[in-house]
């Protein structure tokens, strides 16, 4: 078990192959291209591979018709051999997280359909992270975590990551932060299996090889008295990125050209699946950059096949037995999309649409009022790592006040005990202080999506900032006529340094 | 279980609630609740060529108006509407700020709807709901594509419901926000066949007939086609996912 290293294999059976390798980074061509929206004709594949003489087994037994991954996963938690997209199928659920937000109203709908006595399924397999309003004094956000510990200890929940001491986050050894960083950090992300959460980024654990997607408070009421849950199974989108990724790009300038090629709906419904040499390259951090932001898309969740690098983050982290699957030969693919990595410029998102894509460089001129490091998206260790990088190079000093929101805990301590490379040992911590940015504040989702109104770095006014988060609707970070621009840390570091939107090569090269 | 019955304050919109569970908020007073049992069913048209974008079915408390209080199966939605663009996410639906209210609490599910589309941009010069007031005046809410776009939240279909909106009609939805709005019961998302949000205006006066699928614009003398509801079908017959699961033997009965 977990041994297989094996790269997908290529596949004979797709209804459209799209080659962006070009197109992909041309300005001109880039934003020509017609955007998928909801019009796009969504024809279901109901068509049968062709029998192939030469089958080959897969984890869910002898095939007869190519699956892919999503669809292998899916059947194999459904107790079925054989799913084709479209099908219904109740499905087994291996992990359930919810949070302070969705958590109270979810506890709130099991009660009421099972009984105020129930037991919930399985009290080893729902993990409870209180993340989004955690230090603030708004009564009801603080009532809310009440409500989530009164709930774990009534029914012995196992993995619930508890705050109690909101003045000092470090006071409280339990608390984590972010839950889809927590997820992975704490082991509950594993490559095959099926984890729900009532959170839309829970599609972030979809790097590890397995179906994660996120659901809401009814769902996930269900859930929690069945372990079970009635859903659709997604057709597959396959986007195959080839080509050495340049050293001024991270995964999140991928996911941008992703979601500006097809819109913010092309992927309704659909699993996306990240496969090539560049995605087999990644870090795990940065696979679950990519696998965050395909609900941007639309995307139902998204996939990388496990590798040696996913076996080896998990090494620490868990003992729980998994077993991964790899998309067939003949599986079935709505779509195909190549993008030659090699030849892409670094990417934001403006206002007011994650799928507003632009060159980093067209933005020059955009003056901001500040920058923001955190989330799910673009806390994580390795987030504020390629932040000091810019820093450390440019060896000057923030033009705008630059926030710094650590998505968890492990991720704080990393910022202040990890060293960067080629600094001569200095810390993140020490990098950020001499550059002028703000202290990182206590682990939380923070400003990421606005929150009470005493959150820290909450978009209070109407300014322009650049930053590492998924989602820049009107009123997303605070203020309705608030502007964001979504970028990769590269690129909101360097435009700290500047003032304006800034292509991180002018530090980097 | 006995159905509570109740009138609207609004007279031209009522709602038939088919489910044995009963609203999530018993303090909401426009619904008219009838049991499972009842032999009353307004989706005719389920069986569909389902539209490939309609998805994960899920669904309780799918519910719906009869044009009388009886089982007629002529069943349709009446009133003024709210017009949107695209991409409405669920930050203008319901700001991150306003999670804190828990909507499954009577009192904070009423306060949700008081802030339903208050995250909409200035450009909106309109408000959806006037200030101080729990209520929408508008009973239906056209949108463009992708309607719901964004967060998990719940909150989101709840917050309209919970304002008075029936129904949503939009171009196409976000999948989140299409199945929660089918499992909480709180708005029927319905899609038209184009993009009725560039002929109806803020204040016309609509019905929507959900047998023939079909929408009227009395101010504009218009007439449009909505899409059948696809594969949510057999759950929403069945009265929504909980008792879809009893039904089918996935879930033991509430009670013998």
């Amino acid at each position: 078990m977990a041994t297989s290293t094996i790269a997908p294999t290529p596949i004979s059976v797709i209804l459209n192959k799209k080659d962006l390798g070009i197109s992909a980074f041309s300005t001109r061509s880039g934003f020509s291209i017609p955007k998928c929206r909801g019009t796009i004709s969504k024809k279901i594949c109901s068509v049968m591979t062709p029998q192939q003489s030469e089958r080959k087994p897969s984890t869910t037994g002898s095939v007869k018709t190519g699956m892919t991954m999503t669809e292998k996963i899916l059947a194999r938690a459904s107790e079925k051999t054989q799913l084709i997209p479209g099908e219904n199928v109740w499905v087994n659920i291996d992990v359930l997280m919810t949070h302070d937000v969705c958590g109270p109203g979810s506890i709130g709908i099991f009660k009421k359909e099972f009984g105020e006595n129930a037991k919930v399924w399985d009290r080893e397999k729902i993990v409870i992270i209180p993340d989004h309003y955690i230090f603030t004094s708004d009564e009801r956000a603080n009532r809310n975590v009440d409500i989530l510990r009164d709930f774990c200890m009534e029914q012995n929940i196992k993995y619930f990551y508890d705050i109690k001491d909101l003045s000092n986050f470090k006071a409280n050894p339990d608390y984590k932060g972010v839950c889809h960083i927590a997820l992975a950090q704490e082991g509950h992300c594993r490559p095959g299996e099926v984890l729900l959460g009532t959170d839309s980024h829970t599609c972030t654990a979809g790097a590890f090889g397995q179906f994660a997607t996120g659901i809401g408070n009814t769902d996930a009421g269900f859930v929690l008295g069945t372990g079970k849950l009635l859903l659709k199974v997604p057709q597959t989108l396959r986007f195959v990125m080839d080509g050495k990724m340049p050293d001024y790009l991270l995964a999140k300038d991928l996911i941008l050209q992703i979601i500006g090629e097809i819109s913010v709906s092309g992927a309704t419904y659909k699993s996306m699946e990240f496969v090539g040499s560049t995605v087999e390259s990644l870090t795990m951090e940065e696979r679950m950059t990519l696998c965050n932001m395909v609900v941007e898309a639309g995307g139902k969740n998204g996939v990388v096949p496990a590798d040696s690098t996913t076996y080896k983050y998990l090494e620490d982290k868990t003992s729980v037995a998994y077993e991964p699957v790899y998309s067939d030969e003949q599986a079935r693919f709505l779509s195909e999309y190549r993008f030659d990595v090699s030849k892409l410029e670094p990417l934001v998102a403006k206002p007011h649409s994650p799928d507003n894509r632009a060159l980093a460089r067209e933005c020059k001129d955009v003056k901001i009022d500040r920058v923001y490091i955190g989330s799910c998206t673009g806390g994580k260790t390795e987030d504020f790592m390629a932040a000091a990088k810019v820093f450390l190079a440019s060896g000057k000093k923030v033009k705008v006040p630059t926030f710094l929101v650590p998505a968890t805990q492990k991720v704080w301590m990393d910022l202040y005990g990890l060293q960067v490379p080629g600094s001569g040992g200095k810390t993140c911590s020490q990098i950020f202080e001499e550059a002028g940015c703000d202290t990182p504040a206590s682990p939380s989702c923070g400003a990421c999506l606005g929150g009470p109104k005493d959150t820290y770095a909450r978009m209070n006014e109407p300014m322009v900032c650049v930053s590492t988060t998924n989602r820049n609707f009107p009123g997303r970070m605070g203020h309705r006529e608030g502007q964001i621009y979504l970028a990769s840390p590269y690129t909101a570091a360097a435009s700290a340094l500047t003032g304006y939107v800034t292509d991180p090569r002018e530090f980097l090269q | 279980m006995a159905a509570s019955l109740s009138c609207s304050p609004n007279p031209t919109l009522t709602r038939v609630t088919v489910s044995p569970r009963s609203s999530l908020s018993p303090t909401v007073p426009h619904f008219l609740k009838f049991l499972a049992t009842t032999p009353f069913h307004p989706f005719r048209p389920l069986t569909a060529r389902s539209q490939s974008s309609s998805f994960s079915f899920a669904a309780p408390r799918a519910s719906a108006a009869a044009d009388d209080k009886s089982s007629s199966t002529s069943t349709s939605f009446h009133g003024i509407c709210y017009v949107v663009g695209d991409n409405i996410d669920t930050d203008q639906i319901i700001p991150a700020e306003y999670l804190t209210l828990v909507p499954s609490k009577p009192d904070e599910y009423e306060k949700l709807g008081s802030y339903a589309l208050i995250g909409l941009p200035d450009s909106y010069t309109t408000r959806f709901v006037e200030p101080n007031e729990t209520k929408t005046k508008y009973s239906i809410v056209i949108g463009g594509y992708n309607f719901g776009c964004g967060s998990s939240r719940e909150h989101a279909p709840v917050a309209l419901g919970a304002a008075g909106v029936a129904a949503v009609v939009a171009e196409s939805y976000a999948r989140i926000f299409f199945r929660n709005s089918v499992a909480t019961g709180e708005v029927y998302p319905l899609e038209s066949e184009g993009r009725i949000c560039e002929e109806c205006k803020t204040g016309d006066t609509l019905t929507i007939e959900l047998a023939e699928s079909r929408l009227i614009n009395h101010t504009t003398g218009k007439e449009y086609r909505l899409k059948p509801i696809g594969d949510a079908g057999p759950v929403i017959e069945a009265g929504g996912i909980f008792d879809y699961a009893r039904k089918t033997g996935m879930i033991p009965s509430i009670s013998a």
